[in-house]
């Protein structure tokens, strides 16, 4: 295979636990170059830890992770850095620097990094936020601006470096309709048009299911199902039907663990289901 | 390194602390009156040297001339040899006495100087002969007390 | 059992105590590493010392006016017990140059600027900025905590100087011109007895000691906290209180180091 064809990022059997919580036990999963990736699953079911593992931020127990080939946890300082280079990662909430404005905050990696004249970084930033629409917002601070907008200042934070692969941690929580609208085909049309690969982690079964090039999806900290949307919504696994059927009860209970309904109420017998 | 306002506050601030570290060494503390004139060192030997520090004042009519150096025992005659630095521009003559006396009644002892009447006057290395020790409270009031006690038994004595 | 249970607590606190105090130490050793960096980005540090000393100045100043008044006054009704009001200017140069001018201005500054770092920085991690950072491959204790050491280090001397110099002055107000002690022994007396090394340069280091305990502390308790409101809230005030029992405590070890004769 040549190696522009390998996969940008790949876990291979990885265990990782919280303290004494395990949170992955065993993932294997391939992120194909130059396509979207979604991460889905229920609340705390470690799709965030994989974008952190990915990352470097975190360091899995076993397994093995590679990001273009690289083994991640065997990086020395520098080149962990050099590889945080070609990612962009948006965080849930933007995570912008509240305290300098829109254009700096996109403008924030290119100063850091790269010793361009102002004119010419005017120019990137400028163009960066033109991609998102917000080119008028420029003198803005984050305070000034709503959520949505926010999110895509990040965004456009996130590719100033152009990297290769962007890594979305929930894009579309929180979102008015138009907003998720307008986030979901801004990330299909950036990663077509910019040649990059997409891992997306999130809640949303429709716009995910409508840009995602594949889906995966993690259950107890092991993958219930891979595949193409299409795939993954005709699956027979309970777990993943629950999920994408957005049913109350199933594999994932609705009632939190407690003792008997009899006992709590102090009723001997009411022929209801305890 | 980007131009930017702050840069005006920053120096005033140095500026400001700059000026009150200058205020404290001048206005405060000693650095105007370093002495950086030609000095000639003279020793003497005292019984009992009391309180005397280094870098004590040596004073003659209650001016300063001079500063103690530095303060030794000597073991050949059991006494405390004081060495004294005196500005140049100061002659005193070979006879002159040396006195510790008290500035005030909290204050630091200094050496005073008592000018004699010899022709010739105090040269680099010189020792000073006459010299009067510091009042030791203790010896004042034993002195005190015995000369108290042998009173009646003088005045009983005459009898 | 109960014995059992106890010692393994208290081995378990002190692991905990050992490993927090080697974490913090590394730290401490990355902030003074980060030197270099800090010089060639100068207005980083500029910038901080903006934030840390010019908006400290006004209580600085105030405080150090107040003080000096008061030591003019107790000064004086102790020392003219024993009939040694004209020492009046050396006891007010002395307890500012020595103690009061590093010590006070240090717990001032840790209570102003401390909190105010600690918070700023907590906040930077609860809005998830500095993992941002990280993941842009840049260094946060790089780019925003040695900045604020370095400036506060910087700043605390000239804090010192000016609380000290104010206080001075404060004291010769009340003691000269209100009270009417003799001007020439005022001035005079101070500046016999007080040594520009011995005392004004003792005093100089004793609060680069204190910017360095005072900025270090604010800066980790703020890296350390909890990513939430009550985190942030404990943060700042586990800060105020550190630094100034590390000042206090430093300056009795200092003092018997400088000041023994």
């Amino acid at each position: 295979m040549s190696p522009s064809l390998t996969p940008l990022v790949v876990l291979r059997d990885l265990h990782f636990a919280y303290g004494d919580r395990p949170i992955l036990q065993g993932v294997s999963l391939e992120v194909p170059r130059g396509k979207i990736t979604a991460l889905m699953g229920a609340s705390g079911g470690g799709k965030t830890t994989v974008l952190r593992l990915i990352g470097g931020q975190y360091k899995a127990q076993s397994g093995s992770l590679l990001f273009d080939s690289q083994e991640v946890s065997q990086l020395s300082h520098e080149q962990l850095y050099a590889a945080r280079r070609r990612m962009g990662m948006l965080f849930q909430f933007g995570a912008l620097f509240t305290d300098i404005s829109v254009f700096d905050n996109v403008a924030f990696p290119l100063r850091e990094h790269t010793d361009l004249p102002e004119a010419m970084v005017r120019d990137i930033v400028l163009m960066k936020l033109e991609a998102v629409g917000l080119r008028g917002a420029r003198d803005l601070l984050p305070s000034e601006i709503s959520g949505g907008m926010a999110r895509r200042v990040a965004l456009a934070r996130a590719i100033a470096l152009d990297p290769e692969l962007v890594m979305y941690d929930e894009p579309f929580a929180g979102l008015d309709p138009i907003s998720l609208g307008t986030a979901a085909r801004l990330i299909r049309q950036l990663n077509d048009a910019l040649g990059l690969t997409s891992i997306i982690v999130s809640h949303d079964l429709d716009e995910t299911f409508a840009i995602a090039d594949q889906v995966i999806v993690l259950a107890n900290g092991r993958i219930a199902a891979q595949g193409t949307p299409e795939e993954v919504r005709q699956s027979r696994d309970p777990l993943v039907h629950q999920f994408v059927s957005a049913e109350p009860d199933g594999p994932v209970q609705f009632h939190y663990p407690a003792t008997g309904v009899a006992q709590d109420f102090g009723v001997q017998s009411m022929g209801v289901p305890t | 390194m980007q131009r930017s306002n702050n840069d005006i506050w920053v120096g005033l601030l140095v500026l400001i602390g700059a000026a009150a570290l200058l205020f404290l060494a001048l206005q405060s503390a000693n650095l105007l009156s370093l002495n950086f004139q030609k000095t000639y060192q003279i020793t003497a030997l005292f019984d009992n040297i009391g309180g005397l520090k280094k870098q004590a004042a040596v004073k003659s009519a209650g001016v300063v001339v001079g500063r103690v150096k530095d303060i030794v025992f000597d073991s050949k005659t059991f006494q405390a040899k004081v060495i004294m630095a005196i500005e140049a521009q100061h002659q005193f003559p070979k006879d002159s006495s040396l006195k510790i006396l008290t500035s005030g009644l909290l204050g630091e002892q200094y050496i005073g100087i008592d000018a004699g009447a010899d022709d010739k006057n105090l040269a680099e290395g010189d020792k000073v002969q006459d010299t009067q020790s510091a009042v030791v409270l203790e010896n004042l009031i034993s002195r005190f007390l015995y000369s108290k006690a042998a009173e009646p038994a003088a005045t009983t004595g005459d009898k | 059992m109960m014995v059992h249970r106890l010692l393994a607590h208290l081995g378990w606190t002190l692991r905990v105590g050992l490993a927090d105090i080697g974490h913090a130490t590394r730290l401490f050793w990355q902030l003074l590493m980060c030197a270099p960096s800090c010089l060639r980005r100068f207005g980083l540090v500029r910038d901080q010392m903006h934030f840390l000393g010019n908006y400290s100045l006004a209580i600085i100043s105030v405080s150090g006016l107040f003080v000096g008044f008061v030591l003019g006054l107790q000064g004086y009704y102790t020392l003219q017990r024993y009939g040694s009001a004209s020492a009046l200017g050396l006891l007010v140069a002395l307890s500012l140059v020595r103690e009061l001018g590093p010590v006070v201005s240090a717990l001032l500054f840790a209570g102003r600027a401390g909190t105010s770092l600690t918070a700023e920085i907590g906040l930077m991690k609860a809005g998830e900025q500095l993992s941002a950072m990280e993941m842009m491959a840049i260094d946060p204790v790089r780019r925003i905590l040695a900045p604020r050491f370095w400036a506060g280090v910087f700043v605390m001397p000239i804090l010192s100087a000016v609380f000290s110099a104010v206080g001075i002055l404060g004291g010769g107000v009340v003691g000269v011109v209100m009270i009417g002690v003799d001007s020439g022994s005022f001035w005079g007396q101070m500046q016999s007895g007080v040594d520009v090394w011995q005392d004004v340069g003792n005093g100089v280091v004793k609060s680069l000691v204190f910017g360095t305990t005072v900025s270090f502390v604010a800066l980790r308790q703020g890296f350390e906290a909890q990513p939430t409101p009550e985190g942030v809230a404990r943060a700042t005030t586990r800060t105020v209180v550190l630094a100034s029992l590390s000042v206090l405590a430093l300056d009795f070890v200092l003092t018997a180091l400088m000041f023994t004769i």
